[in-house]
């Protein structure tokens, strides 16, 4: 199986994010691999050990990015590929997601695609579906579970995690999956396999490489970036003797301010 | 006059989702801003139906498109059909409510319309006849507007219990048009649905009461002999926690949540998670038992209106963000406080 996984690289959901000067900063907290895409990345790995092939990580991103593309390789990816041009700048999911599929494209002939479900920075959670749209592959979205990979026939089926419970889809290959934290548990990088990373050449490829000739432009503008208004709240800590006094008097506030 | 903006109604099998009403009265608010009637988009089963109440509770007038391969949502299908019903309609709005069906829909829908979507959006206004979206990005660390100035139709994905919901007007009527449905091959196929346990669901309720790695901490309750794993202890440990837990959501006709370090823990499945990497929730109330408030956890739940947090360790950061707080153990507080609540209410 040809298997392909996408991967961002993106601030640790740890960090303190501020806007400072309209610009958009996480002060020293590092930039990691999106956590969701770990999950991705995983997840394909997994596909692989069962059914043979290989899985390429790609990414769209600065030179940078490579250190998240050297996770997925650290985990145990066969291969990684960075898009990067300088053509493109602040690209929305319209523009990633024609760019991931002309990448996916040049790959030859890839029988899956793994994203996670979205990116912990922008949380869009569009590209994985537009990515499909654009190759004409089936999108299985907030899959939690593969349930059946038939590398012979070419079908895949998936659980997939909707408000009102779990829906099992069966698609053909090729087709995108997009996942959700429930499908599987991300391995932490060996030591053997982060030494390795460290060597892999990651080859870069520019929008021409691709077969894009004019950069694509992104349809959406952010004129504004701010910090959300702080909740100001006084705690008011509920006294009494005992747990059952605390309760009393807890239900009590909440009955008289109309919490409930 | 012609219909330039347009709400998607997302439904089940016919049953509206709360968040598809609550946008129509958004969608509402942006169409007469721009002078347009308000046209509804319902496709699937009972689209009719759907249609009807999609009038009675705002809009002019409804498209409905209902077909054997529209049976079960596939986004590939619904994209078709509604890109097509966009597209000739000349849309320059359109408004579907952020669910786990409509965000795909959705990003179809703007490759084939090569057009921008503005997920989760709390709030937009309408500026020189072009929408002003906001929407948070970082988990909700920052806030960001967004704007299409070129494309369209702007497509925008309204957060649920964020807009007031429409009083239905039975009086209400309008025309309700068949789109065309015709999809042609679709290639994924829904073999089968297992509906969840039938708890109200964590985005919709109004009330949450979540539980974190503190429900474990309960070193008096002895767990059976069989279990020898320490760790198998603390879950079942935990378990016992998650059951008062439960009660007292159940007294308050609410939904449990988790935190992250309990999810990982293995108290409860990852559907119950509320935070940056689970669910973002805002309900009327949000009781926190034993939650720390990790920051990514206060991402998931920090809009909730009212926030009380439970926990025995009086530094705990989930303090900082708390309407009210109680100092003490969650096994004594919390079944006291079902019991009080209880009879208070009623129940």
């Amino acid at each position: 199986m040809n298997i392909v996984v996408c991967v961002k690289q993106t601030p640790d959901t740890a960090a303190t994010v501020t806007v400072q000067d309209g610009k958009v900063s996480w002060g020293d907290a590092p930039l990691v691999i999106n956590p969701w895409d770990e999950f991705a990345v995983e997840q394909a790995l997994r596909t692989k050990e069962a059914h043979g092939g290989k899985v390429t990580a790609l990414s769209l991103g600065p030179e940078a990015a490579k250190e998240a593309l050297k996770h997925a390789l650290a985990m145990g990816c066969d291969e990684a590929v960075l898009v990067s041009d300088p053509a493109i700048s602040a690209p929305d999911s319209l523009v990633v997601s024609t760019v991931l599929a002309a990448a996916i494209a040049k790959l030859g002939e890839v029988d899956l695609v793994f994203f996670g479900r979205q990116a912990v920075d922008s949380d869009t959670g569009l590209t994985g579906a537009q990515v499909a749209r654009r190759l004409g592959w089936p999108s299985l979205s907030l899959a939690a579970a593969v349930t059946a990979l038939d590398p012979g026939a070419k079908t895949i089926t998936v659980a997939r995690m909707l408000d009102e419970g779990r829906q099992e889809v069966k698609a053909p290959l090729p087709a995108v999956v997009s996942v959700t934290k429930e499908i599987c548990e991300p391995r932490y990088p060996s030591f053997m396999g982060i030494r390795k990373a460290s060597k892999a050449p990651i080859p870069v490829w520019s929008l021409a490489e691709i077969g894009i000739s004019a950069a694509p432009q992104s349809v959406l503008t952010w004129p504004e970036v701010f910090a959300p208004p702080k909740i100001e709240t006084q705690c008011e800590i509920v006294a009494g003797d005992s747990a059952v006094a605390k309760a009393a008097a807890l239900a009590a506030r909440l009955i008289e301010e109309k919490v409930i | 006059m012609a219909a330039k903006v347009f709400v998607y109604l997302d439904h089940f099998n016919g049953q509206i989702l709360p968040a598809s009403l609550e946008t129509i009265g958004a969608a509402k608010t942006a169409a007469a801003a721009l002078g347009s009637p308000l046209a509804a988009l319902v496709v699937g089963p009972e689209a009719q139906s759907v249609a009807i109440q999609a009038i009675q509770h705002g809009a002019d007038e409804a498209w409905v498109a209902d077909a054997a391969e529209l049976k079960d949502f596939r986004a590939e299908a619904y994209a078709t059909v509604v890109s097509k019903a966009l597209k000739d309609a000349g849309a320059e709005v359109f408004m579907l409510p952020a669910t786990s069906r409509t965000r795909e829909l959705a990003a179809m829908v703007a490759v084939d319309l090569a057009t921008g979507v503005a997920p989760d959006v709390v709030a937009f206004e309408v500026k020189d006849g072009k929408l002003l979206a906001t929407r948070p990005v970082y988990a909700g660390k920052l806030m960001t507007k967004v704007m299409m100035p070129q494309a369209l139709p702007q497509i925008l994905l309204i957060r649920g219990r964020v807009f007031p919901r429409p009083e239905p007007d039975a009086a209400r009527s309008g025309p309700v048009n068949k789109l065309d449905a015709a999809v042609g091959t679709v290639k994924s196929e829904v073999l089968g649905y297992k509906p969840s346990d039938g708890g109200v669901s964590l985005t919709d309720a109004g009330v949450i009461v979540s539980g974190g790695r503190g429900v474990s901490n309960n070193p008096s309750l002895t767990p059976p002999a069989e279990i020898t794993d320490e760790r198998e202890k603390e879950i079942w440990r935990a378990q016992k926690g998650f059951e008062l837990v439960r009660q007292l959501a159940a007294v308050l006709g609410g939904a449990v949540g988790a935190s992250r370090a309990a999810v990982d823990a293995g108290y409860v499945p990852y559907s119950f998670q509320v935070g940056q990497t689970g669910k973002v929730v805002s309900p009327d109330l949000y009781i926190a038992c034993g939650v720390s408030g990790a920051i990514q956890h206060l991402a998931g739940m920090r809009t909730s209106k009212t926030i009380v947090a439970i926990n025995k360790d009086s530094e705990a950061p989930i303090f900082k963000v708390a309407r009210f707080g109680v100092v003490g153990d969650l096994y004594e507080v919390l079944p006291a406080l079902a019991k009080e609540l209880g009879s208070r209410l009623g129940k």
